[in-house]
């Protein structure tokens, strides 16, 4: 049966560490990439006699990625141990939650580009959020025999934000993961850095026949540490399935790994060998009651999110949707964009530079809006250059990588090398008398009313002034010189 | 001077700071606990570095129970697999007694893991009674109670899990106190069932309780179970007068089986009472039956997660082995005892998936109409008596290849854990035998001043603590 046949379920579960201080049970520092067991007490160690005191500020940001995701918050919160051996676990439980997350079910918005290159919106549910901590590090590396245990991130608290089986193709799950890792920015809970291990992703993936209602087997792909990966690790699960189904086998329920490097997936236990976690009310903490003030005063916190953020800048801009959509993914972004706007600059144009030229260059250089060498003041000084008809656009396009490379300021490498765009008319119409001179067929063809002549005718008055000829006046002064007399 | 009650021993220590008091203490621990066994770890070097504070507690030697972290100390809650452990930091209590002036006195003996109600499951061999060392000091803060009941320490520090306190008090001759739960904060309690844990007083007198929970109560940003109830001056609850106290005996409390000379020492009890003004009530406390099976299945769930740190990673024993899983098995195979593995296997049955339901959950709902009986028990009367333990303490051996029988021994202590309430045994009377025989008094949540008020006034006319075990 063909791939096309097929159609794929996927489940996301994702961690992401809140950005805290300190441990989401007791006060050690939360600070990455200290000596290994710096950031350690005896409560997160788990030393006998040792118990969990709830940081309410992870209580706090968990709540506010809820109201973010249209959750229902919980009521009444309990926490639950979920019991497992490994030597990364110091207490042999993890404090978590099990039947009373704090977040109940809620949704996302993800946009995907339609076939007619337009956005089409997809709402995804979510199941829930809820807050655990996190375990600790097996070191191997370097170390003959043995194993290290570093515990810096046991008790680092974690909201596992889990999705219903929503999703449908490897870019959709791709669409969702970055929607949400722009609500967790700009809600500033998470810094989402997955290198870091603060934002981490597992996925549950399953085919059916196209048509049919009932769920298939899934698979659980875990160590998917990219965006990318969690795509192509879709994808390669989804060919997997299928190839099984094709060939007349079953799937079956396990637990699969994902390799980069080998672009494939490997299993790491089945269903039979899956953990008993013998889950139950944590006693060491006291269920308590939220109330509804403490809600919503945590709801009057939450900023401007992406959404609201690109239709208001379709809106007050006048931008298309998808324009805004690029711009809002990233805070940082959006933040730069509007921050060109300060000094007056065409909302359209400054949109344009940035998702053309700008994003380009950045990339190139592996560079992130944040640490662009370019500000926005900048871009915004460049685009003022090209308004003022001091350049024009195509000159405008040599200048910008001057500026990522120096540092300096439009208008001064401009000046440097003697780009200011010429408006002086006479020296135009100069240009222009022997351009009509050299090219009698053009203007021949002009005068039969061949339109696209005065292109050409223009494009060489641009040559001949070596681009520094006010595309606007060569146009008009050419018209009015070829206007048959 | 090793007879001295705290109280006494307050105006003893003013004299001289206290040093003569700690010879004769630490000499008589020398000559005794060889034959008892109640304290596991005694150095007079350690015992005599002085608490920093110039509290209440000024000078006074006070034993720990080995289940209770001391800073720097082997603590290892007489199991094996603890062995070598030393806690980095001070349980509350400790920092609490440390900060009042009081010097740690010892680490006392108990069942490992606080797993037992005789004081023979220790690694570190059998506790003794003083009044007998044939028989049991009871269990599991045998250590405590023998020590306090011989006189080798002033005052101990118990651990009350399903009458951990109370049974050895009652089986030594001397008064216990399970405070209610989250009155003492439980920071630093190496845990057994942590919804049912409290750390309490072992004493001489009702007094010397008193004094110990005004330093011990109150509430502690370490343990989030820890009340924030405000604490009373508990040495003010401490009058002969019980006119118009209302006292229950619950009919379910003189249960089949009960040894006849406990169960009259207790009616007697009752009639002390009742001769000092109070008005005793018969109440109900129906689902008494079901506190003993309700406990085994949620206290040893709690116990099997609790005891899985214990994998031989990060402290205690490591067994030599290579692979991952077998040094999970070897550890925990070499480290605890028989009762431990027990009840780690009994608790990781009812908390496994398929029987978390039938078990664990249905546990909890019988736990919730036990705590209702007490409700309603208390709209009628103020206190509750009965017997602390069915029995006198028995013979060593006796009960230990008898799991079951041995469970029943806290049969009537068990529901004020279940419940939470707070729980007291002192000294009633004694045997024909001479065996000490102690009585419970239980009260509404907080109320120990209840405890303490009830207590004294029986204590002070009969005064049955007078009476001193020969050794
Ligand atoms: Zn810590």
């Amino acid at each position: 049966m063909p791939l096309d046949d097929y159609e794929p379920v996927i489940g996301l579960e994702v961690h992401t560490q809140l950005d805290t201080k300190s441990k989401i049970f007791c006060s050690c520092s939360t600070r990455f990439g200290c000596e290994p067991n710096q950031n350690t007490c005896p409560t997160c160690m788990g030393m006998p006699g040792s118990l969990p005191v709830l940081n309410e500020e992870a209580l706090r940001l968990g709540i506010k990625v809820g109201l973010a995701l249209n959750c229902k918050i919980s009521e009444r919160l309990k926490f639950d141990r979920k019991n497992y051996f490994y030597p990364d676990l110091p207490k042999a439980y993890q404090i978590s939650q099990f039947d009373m997350p704090v977040n109940g079910p809620g949704w996302l918005m993800i946009e995907l580009k339609g076939a007619d290159g337009g956005l089409v919106e997809r709402k995804i549910r979510v199941h829930r959020a809820h807050l655990e901590e996190d375990a600790g590090k097996l070191l191997h590396e370097g170390i003959e025999g043995a194993s290290l245990v570093d515990f810096n991130r046991a008790g680092v608290p974690l909201l596992e934000i889990v999705s219903e089986p929503d999703l449908r193709s490897p870019e959709e799950a791709y669409a969702y993961l970055t929607a949400l890792k722009a609500i967790l920015q700009y809600l500033e809970v998470s810094d989402c850095n997955m290198e870091e291990g603060s934002l981490r992703c597992d996925a549950n993936v399953s085919i059916r026949k196209k048509g049919e209602t009932k769920l298939g087997t899934k698979a659980e792909v875990k160590n998917l540490n990219s965006f990318k990966a969690v795509q192509k690790a879709i994808q390669y699960e989804i060919e997997r399935q299928a190839a099984m189904l094709d060939n007349g086998e079953r799937v079956v329920q396990e637990t699969r790994l994902w390799n980069d490097d080998k672009g494939q997936t490997f299993l790491m236990r089945s269903k039979e060998e899956a953990h008993d976690y013998r889950y139950f009310p944590e006693p060491d903490l006291v269920p308590f009651t939220l109330s509804a003030e403490t809600v919503e005063a945590i709801r009057k916190t939450l900023p401007e999110l992406p959404a609201a953020r690109a239709a208001r800048l379709a809106k007050n801009y006048g931008l298309s949707a998808y324009d805004a959509a690029v711009l809002v993914q990233e805070k940082p972004l959006a933040n730069y964009f509007e921050d060109c706007l300060k000094s007056k600059a065409n909302p359209k144009m400054v949109s344009n530079w940035i998702q053309s030229e700008l994003l380009a260059l950045l990339n190139l250089n592996k560079l992130t809006i944040e640490n662009s060498p370019v500000k926005a003041e900048a871009l915004a000084g460049l685009i003022a250059l090209i308004e003022n008809n001091t350049i024009n656009g195509k000159i405008a396009k040599d200048v910008l990588p001057l500026m990522f490379e120096t540092g300096k300021p439009a208008g001064e490498i401009v000046k440097e090398k003697g780009w200011v765009q010429v408006t002086d008319t006479k020296f135009i119409e100069e240009i222009a008398d022997g351009v009509i001179e050299a090219n009698p067929k053009s203007v021949t063809d002009f005068r039969a009313g061949k339109n696209q002549a005065l292109g050409f005718l223009v494009g060489q008055v641009m040559k001949a002034s070596q681009g520094k000829a006010n595309p606007k006046l060569a146009n008009e002064i050419l018209v009015k010189k070829l206007q048959p007399q | 001077m090793h007879q001295l009650t705290l109280k006494q021993a307050l105006e003893e220590v003013r004299k001289d700071g206290g040093s003569a008091l700690i010879k004769a203490l630490s000499a008589r621990v020398s000559s005794l606990n060889p034959k008892l066994n109640a304290f596991l770890r005694f150095d007079p070097a350690v015992s005599v570095v002085r608490g920093e504070g110039k509290g209440p507690l000024q000078g006074l030697p006070i034993s720990i129970k080995d289940n209770i972290c001391i800073q720097g100390l082997e603590t290892t809650c007489a199991s094996k697999i603890l062995k070598g452990h030393r806690p980095p930091y001070n349980a509350t209590a400790v920092e609490r007694l440390k900060n009042a002036g009081a010097v740690i006195f010892g680490q006392c003996n108990m069942d490992e893991f606080a797993f037992g109600s005789s004081c023979e499951t220790s690694a570190y061999g059998v506790c003794r009674n003083p009044w007998d060392t044939e028989r049991v000091p009871g269990g599991s803060s045998g250590g405590s109670a023998a020590a306090v009941a011989s006189d080798m320490t002033l005052a101990a520090l118990g651990s009350d899990t399903g009458g951990s306190i109370r049974q050895p008090a009652a089986f030594c001759g001397v008064v216990g106190l399970k405070p209610t739960y989250g009155r003492v904060s439980r920071y630093g309690l190496i845990a057994f069932g942590s919804s049912f844990d409290q750390i309490g007083p072992i004493t001489k007198t009702v007094e010397d309780a008193a004094l110990l929970m005004n330093v011990l109560a109150g509430h502690d940003e370490k343990d989030s179970t820890a009340s924030s109830e405000p604490v009373p001056d508990y040495t003010k609850s401490l009058v002969r007068d019980v006119k118009g106290l209302r006292i229950g005996l619950p009919q379910e409390y003189f249960v089949e089986g009960m040894d006849p000379e406990v169960e009259k020492s207790v009616r007697q009890a009752a009639e002390v009472f009742k001769k000092l003004g109070a008005e005793i009530k018969s109440v109900s406390l129906p689902n008494t039956s079901q506190a003993v099976a309700v406990y085994y299945i949620v206290a040893v769930a709690e116990a099997s997660s609790n005891l899985g740190r214990f994998d031989g990673v990060r402290f205690g024993i490591r067994a030599s082995e290579q692979s991952l899983k077998d040094l999970y098995f070897e550890t925990r195979d070499e480290g605890f005892g028989a009762e431990a593995k027990r009840r780690i296997l009994l608790g990781t049955f009812v908390l496994s998936a398929g029987y978390y339901d039938a078990y664990y959950r249905q546990g909890q709902k019988v736990r919730t109409l036990i705590r209702d009986d007490f409700s309603r028990a208390f709209k009628d009367v103020d206190v509750i008596l009965s017997a602390t333990a069915p029995t006198p303490p028995f013979k060593i051996g006796e009960k230990l290849s008898d799991p079951l029988a041995m469970y029943l021994s806290d049969i009537l202590t068990i529901p004020a854990n279940l419940a939470g309430v707070p729980a007291m045994s002192l000294p009633c009377g004694f045997t024909s035998s001479g065996l000490p025989v102690g009585m419970q008094l239980m009260a509404r949540p907080f109320d120990e001043p209840a405890l303490f008020r009830a207590a004294y006034a029986f204590e002070q006319e009969t005064q049955v603590y007078k009476k001193k075990p020969k050794l």
